[in-house]
């Protein structure tokens, strides 16, 4: 599904003594099918941005387009249903958001509510569990009962369940250990190839959005001052660290690197695999000239 | 919709009720409280509003602002005013229409409490409007330390309130965050009927509540590891200072209290 912000501005508490204005004119287009990161550091209304993205927060100026649906400031739209079962929001934290009895009726909440018929709900329950690396023993106990990485992946589940075709992620992998952390994100990679979903991920893991997005957008004060390729984005570190960022490890390492040997590499490599290949072909060209 | 509420929160500033010592506005809004009740009829009613309004210019609270505040009790507020109306039958009656009928007195007092109410509202929001938190309580412990001779634990009744009111902004926040995670689930509390509205409520009472019991824990033994054991013996950073300011309140107060007294029927 399309989703097109124009020139989205967005304040808090409007008109009352703590009005907050934390979007301020916001272009930017995510593409059916790609995969979208929103970097920013704190406070550059990234999570703002996102509870956009299905109507949770309507904007005070410019207009939001899901898909068929517009929303655009200061008008009413009826049934938003269809579109927060289209777009799937896991919010930061979304171990917060568990309540019932049980693993299994948790991650059936978000399904019934659209209607999906029991016995379906409970079809994908099972599955999303399999699938998140969760013995099954832990659709019958209680949602408290489990260890933090394990209910972040039930809350995952809850959302994966309703079989969105637009995943929004706000920093999924936060409070994570690090091989929770890449299993999480190899996850999602896989559901955006496997099922073709929209994937928007918001997050300060200039890692992460190297390693997965194919399309980045910079926000910073409100405003998406950038937006563009990756290796574009990350390449230009001057401009990065304008809006208090910085590049991610694997760019730093071959910027690095680069000085050591005194000549650029061919390409920024985005990704540990990509340099570790471009480093052993300089490592081989030494020893053919030796 | 939960940024609109201003119940417990503090907007600085440096107005002449701000300066105020906690201690003479605490003072005061008890008092003001029991001296509402004396006023019995439209003058007595009209000075006590004036004299609020009074009071909202001296904040530089803007009046919208504590107007959109009260919102949420509206309900309550139209609510005693209709049982005024329908439920007193005494006096002319004003209007009948098939069985509803209007008697003067039932509008008199329909209006007056109505009154009552607004001034009672105005008059606490300010103080808590105008007064931080921390300040709130530090006069509140210094106005009842007397009561520790008779075993009223002052110091910690002070600092459960201190902590609810910390807590609220944080709270709404979290309802409001947990709010939209259950609506982004398709879970839908502002429509349907009004038992589907209740079955919405479990998802969103029981992970505040969760969060709120977290939360407590965690306080309790961030204060433990500084080392807090209580009131015995702390001293205060703050200390509180009264001036000409807090006297000319109260002593207005007083004069309030004798005007209404005299013009009260």
């Amino acid at each position: 599904m399309d989703i097109k912000l124009q020139q989205v501005g967005y304040a808090y508490a409007k008109d009352s003594p703590f009005e907050k204005r934390a979007l301020v004119d916001v272009n930017l287009h995510i593409p059916s099918g790609s995969f979208q990161a929103i970097i920013g550091h704190t406070g550059s209304g990234k999570s703002t941005l996102l509870q956009h993205l299905n109507a949770l927060l309507k904007p005070t100026e410019g207009t939001v387009a899901i898909g068929d649906l517009m929303i655009q400031a200061g008008k009413k739209v009826k049934n938003l249903k269809p579109v927060r079962q289209k777009i799937g929001i896991v919010f930061q934290f979304p171990e917060h958001q568990l309540f019932d009895e049980t693993v299994l009726k948790d991650i059936m909440f978000g399904p019934l509510n659209f209607g999906v018929p029991k016995e379906e709900a409970e079809r994908r329950a099972r599955l999303l569990i399999e699938q998140l690396g969760l013995p099954e023993e832990v659709l019958h106990k209680s949602p408290f009962d489990l260890s933090g990485g394990q209910m972040r992946r039930v809350a995952i589940a809850g959302v994966l369940a309703m079989e969105p075709s637009v995943l929004v992620l706000d920093e999924p992998t936060a409070g994570l250990d690090p091989r929770g952390r890449l299993e999480i994100m190899d996850l999602f990679r896989k559901l955006h190839v496997d099922k073709g979903l929209t994937t928007i991920l918001v997050t300060h893991s200039m890692e992460d959005a190297a390693r997965y997005a194919d399309r980045v957008a910079i926000m910073h004060e409100g405003q998406c001052v950038l937006s563009g390729d990756p290796i574009d984005i990350f390449g230009n570190e001057e401009q990065l660290a304008e809006y208090r960022l910085a590049a991610p490890r694997v760019v730093r390492f071959q910027r690095e690197f680069e000085a050591l040997i005194g000549y650029p590499l061919p390409k920024l490599c985005l990704t540990e695999e990509q340099l570790a290949i471009e480093i052993g072909r300089v490592a081989q060209g030494e020893r053919e000239s030796k | 919709m939960m940024e609109k509420m201003i119940f417990g929160r503090y907007i600085p500033g440096d107005s002449f009720i701000h300066k105020l010592d906690p201690r003479s506005k605490l003072a005061f809004v008890f008092l003001f409280i029991a001296v509402v009740f004396l006023a019995n009829n439209a003058v007595t009613y009209a000075l006590l509003l004036a004299f609020t309004l009074v009071t909202v210019l001296f904040s530089r609270i803007r009046l919208y602002f504590l107007i959109n505040g009260l919102k949420p009790i509206l309900f309550l507020l139209v609510f005693t005013f209709l049982m005024h109306i329908f439920f007193t039958r005494e006096g002319d009656l004003l209007f009948k229409w098939q069985f509803i009928e209007v008697y003067e007195e039932g509008l008199k007092q329909g209006i007056f409490i109505s009154v009552r109410f607004l001034v009672l509202v105005f008059i606490t929001s300010i103080l808590t409007l105008t007064t931080s938190p921390i300040s709130i309580t530090d006069g509140l412990e210094i106005l009842l330390n007397p009561f520790k001779r008779f075993k009223l634990p002052v110091h910690e009744l002070a600092l459960m309130m201190s902590i609810s009111l910390r807590f609220i902004p944080t709270l709404m926040d979290e309802t409001d965050k947990i709010m939209k995670a259950q609506m982004a689930r398709g879970s839908d509390i502002s429509t349907g009927s009004i038992k589907e509205r209740i079955k919405a409520v479990v998802p969103l009472l029981i992970p505040l509540f969760v969060s709120a019991f977290k939360r407590a824990e965690d306080l309790a033994v961030a204060m433990e590891v500084r080392g807090y054991r209580g009131g015995e013996g702390r001293t205060r950073y703050r200390q509180l200072k009264w001036d000409w300011r807090d006297s000319t309140i109260l002593l207005l107060l007083v004069v309030v209290t004798i005007v209404l007294w005299l013009l009260r029927s």
